[in-house]
């Protein structure tokens, strides 16, 4: 059974009252002198973050190519009559949102104002199917005695309380009610991504047979922290009776193993049709804020991505993901940049026969630079296309005076929201598919990289790719 | 410059004395200005260990021509031809050489 990728969704929720709980706002929030109010003063509205240009190109309104045409700054060239959804995206609004974590919680945590409506901002039908019908609003009163007695954090919008949501035992630091937030901030944007791939592939929810969740949340308590299986909460409310699923963790390099895991089960005839799906991260809301406040900018990390990818079996037509060119970076191997690049990209092309730019279309860590780049943190697509430039002049496939036309034609710019796991290559596949289906491209390689250091538990990076090709 | 270099270096310097090290970077951007000012003249952002402290350490930068054509071409090869083709150089070499000017005219 050749596994082929069937159809892929990239979504945003632009939520900028939450972005008071990101981790670095949230820790900033208790210090004397912090940065919150002009944080508050530099948030964007639901239209100017739709009609950002790297959200257009996120949801599939704009090749991300096009960006190189857009001055810069992009957040001062939005995009005339832009739409909040797009061939294979959806940019939701805030109020549906808050609608849908109510929706998400199942242990009453999360109590909304019973006189407060969340406005639909315009949601999908995809995204009106996962709102809550309000059948456990709170009053007024009710919120704020819980905001007051420190056991629940406030939920805003627009500025003004409309909710809270409470942590779920005194002592548990993984059940606080900010860390319950995150978790269900990503049950819910995982739900909306999932949704949405299943109405724009019309694949029928009972046809999912298993859901790999690549989110980057440790769910669980005191007792399992990162006990896991989001996956099946969130298909459980995108309504898929009959999938089963577990979560694959692996920082930002999650996505690709997730792709590698199902491609393999369908392979291998364990399942029909696996579906991969990534909610997104609430504790990287504002992470970069400071330095964007610094800088005179808008608050850029002000939306929540999704991402979801329907593997199934070989249609005739959908490109096939191809195993035998799936790059792993063993843990015998230098996590210098040169090495990662060589295991994830050189080795699987060599297996196959083929050189480097034999692959049109190369899927790199696909952050958008103009939140990376205030930050001192640099282009890191662009650092990316570079080494592979360079290892191409080093392997004598190109020469030195051919990096720059190397780049622009097998790299782009970024255009993914700095969400971890979200830039991870896998934002592009959407434009990958629509570009094969066209015929006016062969294949692609997905590599992302993940930085276990950050665990504390080896001082290793991780990475994978794989190769989609029609 | 990260606070843990940073006392990782002061620990070097209190071990084996100034006059004994030499520090080579390998990072880039504007990273490469802020090290180098930090094992100079000290912490420019008074958060660190170096805050206040002026150890004076010649800095260069792996990627200098006068550091990376001295390196056995073993060594280059495995390790730094690659990143001299990805790294802004001339932006590095410009860092250093504006750093050890202003430096000069102080002394």
């Amino acid at each position: 059974m050749i596994p082929v990728l069937r159809a892929a969704v990239n979504t945003l929720v632009h939520v900028p009252d939450l972005v008071r709980y990101g981790s670095k706002p949230f820790r900033e929030g208790s210090r004397p002198g912090s940065f919150l109010a002009d944080l508050k003063a530099r948030l964007r509205t639901f239209e100017d973050a739709a009609a950002y240009p790297p959200h257009q190109a996120f949801i599939g309104n704009l090749r991300p190519e096009s960006l190189a045409d857009i001055p810069s700054p992009w957040y001062g060239h939005p995009l005339p009559g832009a739409s909040h959804q797009g061939p294979f995206g959806e940019i939701l609004g805030q109020g549906p949102f808050y609608s849908m974590l109510e929706k998400a919680d199942q242990f009453g945590l999360v109590s909304l104002d019973a006189g407060w409506t969340p406005p639909a901002n315009g949601a999908s039908a995809a995204a009106k199917g996962l709102m809550s019908a309000g059948a456990r609003r709170g009053t007024e009163k009710e919120i704020r005695r819980r905001i007051g007695s420190g056991e629940a954090l406030a939920l805003e919008h627009e500025g003004a309380l409309i909710g809270c949501i409470r942590r779920d035992h005194e002592e548990d630091e993984s059940l606080a009610a900010r860390v319950l937030l995150e978790n269900l901030a990503a049950k819910a944007s995982g739900a909306h991504a999932l949704r949405l791939l299943l109405e724009k592939a019309r694949l029928p929810a009972e046809e999912v047979d298993y859901i790999l969740s690549c989110s980057e949340e440790a769910i669980g308590d005191r007792y399992n922290r990162g006990g896991g299986n989001l996956a099946k909460a969130i298909g459980e409310m995108a309504g898929c009776p009959n999938a089963a699923g577990t979560d694959i963790k692996a920082f930002c390099a999650a996505p690709v193993y997730a792709l590698v895991h199902a491609a393999a089960l369908v392979q291998a005839g364990v399942v029909r049709n696996a579906v991969v799906v990534g909610g997104g991260s609430l504790a990287k809301l504002g992470m970069k804020s400071h330095r964007h406040i610094e800088k005179r900018m808008p608050v850029l990390e002000d939306v929540l991505g999704g991402v979801a990818f329907w593997v199934g079996p070989d249609d005739g037509e959908s490109p096939r993901l191809n195993l035998e060119m799936a790059g792993r970076h063993p843990s015998g191997r230098p996590s210098t940049p040169q090495g990662m690049m060589e295991a994830l990209v050189c080795e699987p092309l060599a297996r196959a026969g083929r050189k480097l730019r034999e692959i049109d279309k190369y899927a790199v860590e696909l952050h958008n630079p103009e939140v990376t780049l205030p930050a001192g943190a640099g282009d890191v697509p662009l650092t990316n296309y570079r080494t592979l430039a360079a290892l191409a002049v080093i392997r004598g496939e190109i020469g030195r005076e051919e990096i720059p036309a190397f780049i622009r034609d097998h790299g782009m710019p970024g255009f993914a929201p700095t969400q971890g796991h979200i830039p991870a290559g896998v934002p592009y596949l959407g434009h990958a598919l629509a570009a094969m289906r066209a015929g006016t491209m062969k294949s692609a390689m997905v590599v992302a990289k993940g930085s276990l250091f950050l665990g504390r538990m080896t001082q290793q990076a991780d990475g994978a790719s794989i190769v989609v090709e029609s | 410059m990260d606070l843990d270099n940073q006392a990782t270096i002061k620990q070097l310097v209190d071990a084996h004395g100034a006059e004994n090290l030499v520090v080579v970077l390998g990072m880039s951007g504007e990273g490469v200005r802020i090290a180098a000012e930090t094992l100079t003249t000290g912490d420019p952002s008074w958060a660190g260990p170096l805050a206040g402290v002026s150890l004076g350490l010649p800095v260069y930068h792996i990627l200098e021509e006068r550091v990376r054509t001295r390196l056995p071409a073993e060594i280059y090869a495995e390790k730094v031809q690659l990143m001299e083709m990805v790294l802004d150089v001339a932006q590095i070499e410009d860092a250093l050489a504006g750093l050890r000017k202003t430096q000069a005219k102080r002394s």
